[in-house]
């Protein structure tokens, strides 16, 4: 993605997302591309992230021959401590998550749908799948923010009337950063927050499974 | 009071019979105990049921994970938060036993799989939690409302055995974890009739641990054996290319 000049690459849509987190926030962050958000420059913003194995607050994954090998984050990463981090387990960790102290939480999905349902845990015709702690994440977090290419390899849309795949949680998707913009599903299709460099209303329109709302 | 320190791996696991159900510990590499996995694999028992977080990644080098047992032919049953990679494109040595339905398996989100032990050591039979509701995993499935919320009710998950690692032990099996080797540890040490520790540092006297700075008491703790050195002892290592 990177060096395209239409669109954003993908850490410019972890850092779209990232500019709504508020001060003071307790943010998940979901493996793979929203793990990038915590490469966005946060200004003056005081950001906790909240790994789901346990670890409340850290910092930057570390480099080879630095590590700590006790110390991981949800995707296996070495990361490392801040002054004020602290480790509880793992009933605890969902605790946390369960009763709702999670401002948001960012995942990847292979679709998200007009009224706030998404799916990330399944594909087409597998058995069993990768929950992790997302069903979790989704049911209980104050916010659902959602980051994934616009469409599929195929040219697919990844923004759909109704999810085909096996949701994660239903209705619970206020915002999704997408290679062509920030997105917010309405109940009936997605509202443009903002298009991303080069791209045109009409072009969104046409890559959208849903009715786009200007 | 009889010793909980084992001299062995082999002997700690040696009457572990066929059918029993094993809690192994660990998230990625921090708490997972290897060298009791491994040991498990060469004592051999069968028809087993193993609950952990993961059946073992796609990376490299290869560790003792669930999967190295469901290889040899030792497991009946899975109970795990993934039994696929969260990648589509990595392929975890569990998921084609999975698919060609030589094991069986039960997928359970993580805070859900970690809360029905926690409930199954705290003498609690079921609780009702909003997560998996609306979803898949809930079809068929006992409801209820509360607060005006549709809730989904879930079994506690006891464990004839707990497999787990501590940084730290005294000889009454009280137990230090050292940052996210704690993961879901404590809770599988509760949930299991028997808990067996492989602990990385020299098993201290008892009163050497500061007893307000225990994370798991020696009550629920039953067997335990020292980690010895590389490489007669596993110890975790650095990730590196994930499989392909």
């Amino acid at each position: 993605m990177s060096g395209t000049e239409k669109g954003w690459n993908r850490q410019q849509m972890a850092d779209r997302l990232s500019e709504k987190f508020e001060d003071g926030w307790l943010v998940n962050l979901g493996v793979g591309i929203p793990t990038l958000c915590s490469n966005t420059d946060l200004g003056g913003r005081e950001i906790t992230y909240h790994s789901e194995n346990g670890l409340i607050g850290y910092g930057p994954v570390l480099p080879a021959g630095q590590e700590d090998l006790h110390l991981v984050n949800a995707g296996g990463q070495n990361v490392s401590l801040k002054p004020d981090s602290v480790t509880v387990n793992h009933a605890d960790s969902f605790a946390i998550i369960r009763s709702g102290r999670i401002d948001v939480t960012v995942m990847g999905a292979y679709e998200v749908a007009a009224n706030g349902d998404f799916a990330n845990w399944k594909v087409a015709g597998q058995k069993g799948g990768g929950i992790g702690g997302a069903m979790d994440l989704a049911a209980c977090a104050k916010r659902v923010f959602i980051i994934l290419e616009h469409v599929t390899r195929k040219g697919a849309p990844r923004l759909v009337p109704a999810c085909s795949l096996p949701v994660t949680a239903r209705g619970v998707v206020t915002l999704v950063a997408t290679n062509y913009g920030l997105f917010a599903p309405t109940g009936h299709g997605f509202r443009v927050v903002e298009l991303a460099p080069g791209m045109s209303f009409e072009e969104v329109r046409a890559a959208t499974g849903a009715p786009l709302e200007s | 009071m009889r010793s909980k320190t084992f001299g062995s791996f082999a002997e700690a696991v040696a009457d572990i019979p066929d059918g029993s159900v094993i809690g192994i510990g660990g998230f990625a590499a921090p708490g997972t105990p290897y060298n009791l996995l491994k040991a498990l694999r060469e004592q051999g028992a069968k028809r087993l049921t193993c609950v952990g977080n993961t059946t073992g990644g796609a990376h490299q080098p290869r560790m003792p994970d669930i999967a190295s047992l469901v290889e040899n032919g030792q497991v009946t049953k899975v109970i795990a938060s993934f039994t696929a990679a969260t990648r589509p494109t990595d392929v975890l040595p569990f998921t084609k036993y999975y698919e060609s339905g030589e094991v069986e398996a039960e997928l359970v989100p993580q805070g859900t799989l970690a809360e029905r032990m926690r409930a199954a050591g705290a003498g609690i039979p079921a609780f009702y939690t909003p997560t998996a509701v609306g979803t898949e995993l809930a079809e068929g499935r006992e409801t209820r409302v509360f607060n005006g919320r549709e809730m989904l009710l879930e079994y506690a998950l006891p464990l004839d055995y707990a497999f787990i690692r501590a940084h730290r032990a005294d000889a009454s099996g009280n137990l230090v974890f050292r940052l996210t080797q704690r993961n879901f540890c404590p809770l599988m040490a509760m949930a299991a009739k028997t808990c067996i520790v492989e602990v990385e540092e020299p098993i201290l006297p008892a009163g050497a641990l500061d007893p307000d700075q225990v994370h798991t008491a020696g009550i629920f703790v039953q067997r335990m054996v020292v980690v010895p050195p590389a490489p007669e002892g596993i110890w975790a290592v650095r990730r590196q290319e994930r499989a392909k």
